[in-house]
């Protein structure tokens, strides 16, 4: 019989710990909307009354609606490049024999690391230096950078989780390279591509460093929420928008995570 | 240079059989095949990670002149950096107060991970998920409801006026440094702990019996076997999140006043109201090395502190 140490027991005080723990790191988060339903044009205790004016408000501003358009053209793109890039590169490294393969990860996955305020005035110099004009795209262009970390670190393990001999066996059976990689590659990674699409969609619609260099007139969701913050009176709209940012963002971010099962964490090993 | 996208998947099968020179021909096209997949990749970063590296380190050789630039090739950004006060104190006060936040989200982070790696046995997943959701989302809303919090108005102050324990707003909270190194330690907090989590997990739990059958009582066992057998993962945790939090600029600009400006509110300033774009070149670049110096004394002091160890 395997005998039971006392590390296998439930630990009162971890658990106690835990409680406090996940308190930290959602308490803070949970003000968001809570105060988002306050009638209170301060954000203070006490809470006067409940209202759904703030979003009411929201729905008629046609700056924000504007803004949710551009965020999610620019975040449906990076998601879609971002992937497919991630596809391409993830089957690269690990079906093929390539010199550097180490050095070439770790370039791609630099960008989770540095901060972006780096990637993003670096990108703005070459891109003013170019005479092209700030725009969605530029901003696009930013967000595949940081997207493709995130890609390529969902799909890796995809990749790795299989055996190549099932690619191999169709193509022994006349199947040509297209046919092989949509009937038999896709189909088994799709889980990752979902995923993929799901975390790189998330990660590009809430960010905002680089966005807030390399963009111009049009704005993103975040680009807005900056600019509203210079004005408190505006705070308890800009609280029901966090609301609703933040929802959509943690069901689209859990769905991914979940369809991906441990992938994203299993990255974490390689570095 | 063209892409061409040859995403077949046939690259391994004809390598096996074959003279030795026919197998390495092949390998040499198997390698080319996989650099022809990762191409596009490598371009695309190469356009924009790659050229505007090269050129933000050339610019900040540069000079502003009024509106312009001239291309004069001297190191004065640099001297100008290293010689006036308020740009060393902003270096050193950013790597500092990064410091502070990494020191605290580690500290805060090891016994979750260590729960989550020993006490968890169903929905170690879920877990997982919900630990890391916060940090997959809008960074600038986490941020913001810290300025709710701890705002003149804000929770804490009108919540401890409401219950009475103080008669005026706190002034301390929100514009300092403190404020910042919170919110720095909270948005931040997923990056330190899943490598810790992840070198836990993977610490064989035969060797823990082991360690206990031979008489080491639960803190000795811990100090002895676990906490170095996861001190890699302390390690990348630590850089992982030192590393990026050194240049945020969007904390210090929201929660931290004044005197809690870090290197990375100076760079956005030359690219914004300062315009001098090759000082900001400069800053950023500094910024880098900066990084890259304290990283490699942090990794000579953990080898130090190993060899001492043992």
């Amino acid at each position: 019989m395997i005998k039971r140490h006392e590390f296998h027991k439930p630990n009162r005080a971890l658990q106690l710990y835990a409680a406090f723990f996940m308190g930290l790191l959602y308490i803070p988060i949970l003000f968001i909307p809570l105060f988002s339903f306050s009638s209170g044009l301060y954000i203070r205790f006490p809470i006067e009354g409940w209202t759904f004016q703030w979003y009411a408000q929201l729905f008629e501003r046609t700056a924000v609606l504007r803004a949710l358009e551009n965020s999610v053209r620019v975040a449906g793109s990076v998601a879609v490049v971002s992937t497919l890039l991630g596809i391409f590169a993830a089957k690269a490294l690990v079906r093929y024999r390539i010199p550097g393969k180490g050095p070439i990860l770790g370039f791609i996955l630099l960008p989770l690391v540095v901060p972006p305020i780096i990637f993003g005035v670096a990108l703005l110099l070459m891109v003013s230096t170019l005479g092209i004009p700030l725009s969605l795209y530029t901003i696009a262009a930013g967000h595949i950078i940081i997207c493709l970390p995130f890609a390529i670190a969902t799909l890796l393990p995809r990749f790795e989780g299989y055996d190549a001999a099932m690619e191999e066996a169709a193509a022994d059976l006349g199947e040509n390279g297209w046919y092989v990689f949509w009937r038999v590659t896709v189909p088994i990674i799709l889980p990752g591509i979902v995923a993929s699409l799901l975390l790189t969609f998330t990660v590009s619609f809430d960010e905002f460093v680089m966005a807030f260099f390399l963009g111009g007139n049009d704005l993103t969701l975040p680009l807005y929420v900056w600019g509203q913050l210079r004005i408190p009176r505006a705070f308890p709209v800009v609280l029901a928008l966090g609301t609703l940012i933040l929802l959509f963002s943690f069901a689209l971010v859990f769905l991914g995570l979940k369809i991906n099962k441990r992938g994203s964490i299993k990255i974490m090993d390689r570095e | 240079m063209t892409i061409t996208h040859s995403s077949d998947g046939l690259g391994t099968t004809g390598a096996r059989r074959g003279t030795s020179s026919l197998r390495r021909l092949l390998a040499r096209f198997e390698s080319l095949r996989g650099l022809a997949l990762l191409a596009p990749t490598l371009v695309i970063l190469g356009i924009t990670v790659i050229v505007p590296f090269l050129l933000m380190s050339a610019m900040s050789l540069w000079t502003q002149i009024g509106f312009d630039y001239a291309d004069d090739w001297s190191v004065r950004n640099y001297t100008t950096i290293l010689s006036e006060p308020l740009y060393t104190t902003l270096l050193l006060r950013s790597l500092g107060m990064a410091m502070a936040a990494t020191l605290l989200t580690v500290v805060l982070a090891y016994p979750m991970a260590y729960f989550l790696a020993f006490h968890v046995h169903r929905n170690k997943l879920v877990w997982l998920i919900i630990i890391t959701l916060p940090f997959w989302t809008s960074y600038l809303l986490r941020v913001f409801a810290w300025r709710v919090i701890l705002g003149y108005e804000g929770v804490i102050n009108s919540g401890l006026m409401e219950i009475g324990l103080i008669a005026e707003p706190l002034n301390v909270l929100l514009y300092s440094r403190t404020a910042v190194i919170i919110t720095l330690a909270h948005a931040w907090a997923a990056f330190a702990l899943l490598p810790i989590y992840v070198s836990l997990e993977k610490i064989d739990k035969s060797v823990l019996e082991a360690s206990a059958d031979l008489g080491e009582g639960p803190v000795m066992r811990f100090f002895r076997v676990i906490l170095p057998l996861s001190m890699p993962g302390v390690i990348a945790g630590t850089f992982l999140m030192f590393i990026p939090t050194v240049g945020d600029y969007v904390t210090p600009a929201l929660v931290g006043g004044p005197n809690a400006q870090m290197i990375g509110n100076l760079v956005q300033l030359q690219f914004g109201t300062v315009n001098n774009w090759p000082m900001g070149a400069a800053l950023a670049i500094t910024m880098i090395l900066s990084i890259t110096l304290v990283g490699l004394l942090f990794l000579g002091l953990m080898y130090a502190l190993r060899r001492w160890a043992r």
